[in-house]
């Protein structure tokens, strides 16, 4: 699990440090990634490593003193960038007929899962769904996840979040949470960033703040490993963090939660992937007291089957 | 004849296509249910000549994959009719659009005025549905070239022909026979879906990512330092050393002047004749690898431009390009011609036969090959640093830059190096004759080919078309064209109206050409003499590509 430990304390350093929004505007130090620091997320990164470091591939004569140490990718721009205005004032024709789609907004909807899960102490269908519209850099995105057991909702949460692309593997997120299900409904203001960082893991770190001075934090990952084209092994780590307690969605304040899922799939076509897996959930401190006084327990390990489709 | 049910026969096609995706296991078949095909039967290959011609553009019901389909053709014809030109003369052409869509055709590599161009929103507004557009232009230049719609996907599914225009004073190289050979790719799919594919995941048509069974069988073979070593960078860059094609033959069925490799395209000739076939890649997305086992292609043509006679076992042929070869069968047999995709998910196929109805083997596809450090860094550790445009940087729409391109013209690309064949570089090629304008460049105009393979998105500088004002080009002037490529990705640069003369690494010229393949992380430059005026086009002829962005517009004023 230490690599689990490891990313879910990279997510927290990624999602509360308040540089994170800074280097967006700030010039970029020796150490960043496209905008985007990754040097202080222990186990994810190491300071060099988003810059054309050579020095472990065997080139022949061709070493790291022969290389220009520059980053590839990010980052700003030298003073002696060239301008890309090669106009000389010259504007657009006035010609109608032009169809080019690079403006063009797109949509798609995705549900990760939409499963059967048979638990420890409880059996039900839970989902995971994500949709978007827009244009390649900004985008109205649709999130939502839960489950249903004993005929009723039950720790289920939608977003609705305005994506910008910042950088070449992020986007930043604002918008609303509203969690349903199992007690009172919360809605939250959301804030975080969500992308794809070296070594191809996705991640997003979300930050909420809500009425009454509630706060929680959420923490993704997930990886595709790919067995052959068409079976992918999918780990998928998530944390959830309060602010303070909130005894009528039995809630503890501090981590409250975290699971990890492992899921086999077979993509029959790219759009419609049937998978099986399993999801380890642990709760801790107050949320554990709270299941385990409702008659339920801290840690519960599932099976899943389910159908992995999108359009 | 085959004498199988049609459903038979139908099920045999649909797994051919089906096994080229999964490993090309369907090859040596030998199947020839392709004459039951509705596309064969009802297209016979048709040539129009003069200087007046009528096209209609249409939608016409074809049969490729054992579905039906609505394919955009030309007179009803998929490639449109063969148009033979003359050198000297001024061709009209009344071109009526019966699409229920705006249309348009433009004509790849042919010098004429501006308003002729037939690029919709640069050089008119389009052919409306139900319109006729004339257009009317001299000849000022003889060759292979070709035409296409310049509106929306409408080249992808189907509207796209070849041109000959003859020489006034007669073929240099002439030769017994003479044959068109186009190449392209069809999909079952709706190009929109496609575009749409791609842009909600940009692997989705690539069946070849690395595994992680391949990745532990290297950790036993070189050892996990080097297996890693080896991941290392591409995995930090979550770039994908298999990036070879954005679409391949997970949705593409590779054509041959309409033909399935199945419905095999056939071309006669007799023992000991010359036969010139000029190749034309009408294709959208793809870039081939041509060859015919067993016989030297002497190359006496690029992009319509004779240059010297360099003979080659096979050479690659860009999207939009075309290379008249020259081939002697001397045996009275039958030879394959094989066009495998830059990326081995399948191929187009026919045969050079002096009977109809002959075969010969098909050749295995290659192995797929794989991007090196050089497709993605450049020249490591040499070459000349590039300059890259301010746009460039914290750019969502960039996710790489070359600081040290490669200027290698003697590559002939990832795939054919080394491979024991003779392949034609861009190195080979000399335009007889030499450059038009014998000036030096008193400009530079330095563009980065740029993009985002995550997001799709493809660029010029990192700015798309939507977002980007035109080149200026000062009327009369001789410039130079600097183009670096910063991505992993084939660029074929075309450039309307106008020439590209591309130069040596010295400097010196090169070879006239109308679209220039920019090979990932290389440099190329190329003279341009600004003496047509107006607005034109110049892009990505990638389809794909020019739609999500990689496009500008010049003016020469
Ligand atoms: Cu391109």
């Amino acid at each position: 699990m230490s690599a689990f430990v490891r990313i879910a304390l990279a997510c927290l350093a990624l999602s509360l440090s308040p540089w994170v929004l800074a280097q967006q505007v700030a010039p970029a130090p020796a150490s960043s990634t496209g905008g985007m620091d990754m040097s202080s997320m222990p186990g994810m990164d190491h300071p060099h490593d988003a810059e054309t470091d050579m020095s472990a591939v065997d080139h022949g004569r061709h070493g790291m003193d022969a290389m220009p140490h520059t980053r590839m990718q990010g980052g700003a721009a030298p003073p002696d960038a060239r301008s890309a205005d090669d106009s000389d004032g010259t504007g657009d024709g006035a010609m109608p007929g032009m169809e080019m789609r690079d403006a063009e907004p797109l949509g798609m909807l995705r549900f990760d899962q939409l499963e059967a899960f048979d638990g420890l102490h409880a059996d039900g269908t839970a989902w995971e769904m994500e949709g978007w519209y827009g244009t390649d850099t900004d985008k109205l995105r649709l999130r939502s996840e839960g489950q249903r057991d004993g005929g009723r909702f039950d720790d289920s949460d939608a977003e609705a979040l305005w994506s910008h692309a910042v950088a070449a593997y992020w986007d930043t997120e604002l918008g609303v949470r509203s969690d349903f299900g199992s007690g009172p409904a919360r809605q939250w203001l959301a804030f975080g960033v969500q992308g794809l960082a070296p070594y191809w893991f996705e991640l997003a770190a979300t930050a909420y703040a809500g009425q009454g001075g509630r706060t929680a934090a959420r923490l993704r990952a997930d990886y595709e490993l790919r067995i052959t084209q068409r079976w992918i092994l999918q780990p998928e780590w998530e944390v959830n963090l309060y602010g303070r307690d909130d005894p009528q969605r039995r809630l503890g304040s501090g981590l409250s939660d975290a699971s990890f899922g492992l899921r086999l799939r077979y993509e029959i076509r790219r759009q419609f992937a049937p998978y099986l897996g399993v999801v380890w959930t642990q709760r801790f401190g107050g949320t554990a007291t709270f299941a385990r006084d409702g008659g339920g327990t801290a840690f519960d390990r599932r099976l899943v089957a389910g159908l992995r489709f999108w359009f | 004849m085959d004498t199988r049910d049609p459903h038979d026969a139908r099920l045999s096609r649909r797994r051919f296509v089906q096994g080229l995706m999964l490993g090309g296991a369907a090859a040596g078949l030998g199947m020839r249910a392709g004459v039951t095909m509705a596309q064969s039967d009802a297209v016979a290959p048709r040539e129009l000549r003069g200087t007046r011609f009528d096209l209609a553009i249409g939608e016409l019901p074809v049969d490729f994959t054992g579905r039906r389909r609505l394919a955009t053709a030309v007179n009803g014809q998929l490639p449109a009719p063969l148009l033979r030109w003359r050198e000297g003369d001024t061709v009209t052409l009344r071109v009526t659009n019966r699409l229920r869509v705006p249309s348009s055709i433009h004509w790849h590599g042919i010098l004429l005025p501006a308003g002729m161009d037939g690029v919709p929103g640069i050089s008119f507004p389009g052919i409306a549905p139900g319109e006729t557009f004339t257009y009317r232009f001299p000849l000022r230049q003889s060759g292979t070239y070709w035409y296409h719609s310049h509106s929306g996907f409408q080249e992808q599914t189907g509207l796209y022909g070849p041109i000959v225009i003859e020489p006034a004073r007669g073929e240099r190289f002439p030769a017994e026979r003479d044959y068109v050979v186009m190449l392209s790719d069809w999909t079952d799919e709706d190009p929109l879906a496609v575009y749409a594919h791609l842009k909600q995941q940009g692997d989705y048509y690539n069946y070849a990512e690395p595994t992680a069974p391949e990745f532990l069988r290297d950790v036993r073979t070189q050892g996990l330092r080097r297996a890693l070593a080896e991941r290392r960078m591409w995995q930090r860059m979550r770039m994908s050393p298999a990036d070879l094609a954005d679409v391949g033959g997970a949705t593409y069925t590779y054509l041959m002047n309409g033909r399935t490799p199945v419905d095999n395209w056939e071309g006669l000739f007799k023992r000991g004749e010359k036969v010139r076939l000029r190749f034309i890649n009408g294709s959208a997305m793809t870039l081939f690898d041509v060859r015919i086992p067993g016989l030297k292609m002497t190359v006496v043509a690029a992009d319509g431009q004779d240059v010297e006679p360099v003979s080659v076992d096979e050479f690659r042929i860009a999207v939009a390009e075309t290379y008249d070869v020259i081939v002697e069968p001397s045996d009275d047999r039958a030879w394959t011609v094989f066009a495998q995709a830059i990326d081995r998910s399948g191929y187009a196929r026919g045969t050079l036969a002096p009977r109809a109805g002959m075969d010969a083997p098909v050749p295995a596809m290659d192995a797929r090959p794989v991007l090196s450090m050089g497709d993605m860094m450049g020249a490591m550790g040499g070459g000349s640093m590039a300059r890259h445009a301010r746009p460039e940087y914290r750019n969502p729409g960039v996710d790489m830059r070359v600081d040290t391109p490669r200027s290698n013209l003697d590559d002939p690309g990832i795939g054919l190096r080394g491979n024991g064949r003779r392949a034609l570089a861009y190195a080979d090629l000399h335009t007889i004759g030499g450059a038009l304008d014998a000036r030096e460049p008193g400009r530079e105009i330095e563009l980065h080919l740029t993009g985002n393979m995550q997001r799709y998105m493809w660029s010029f500088d990192g700015v798309k078309f939507s977002d980007a004002k035109p080149l200026h080009f000062r009327a009369g002037e001789r410039l130079r064209l600097v183009l670096v490529n910063d991505t992993m990705m084939n660029h074929p640069i075309h450039l309307h109206g106008m020439w590209s003369e591309l130069e040596n690494a010295d400097g010196g010229f090169q070879v006239r050409k109308h679209t220039i393949d920019v090979q990932p992380a290389q440099r190329v430059a190329y003279g341009v003499t600004a003496n047509a005026l107006g607005r034109w086009a110049y892009h990505c002829h990638m389809l794909y590509h020019m739609e999500a962005g990689m496009m500008r517009e010049v003016v020469v004023s």
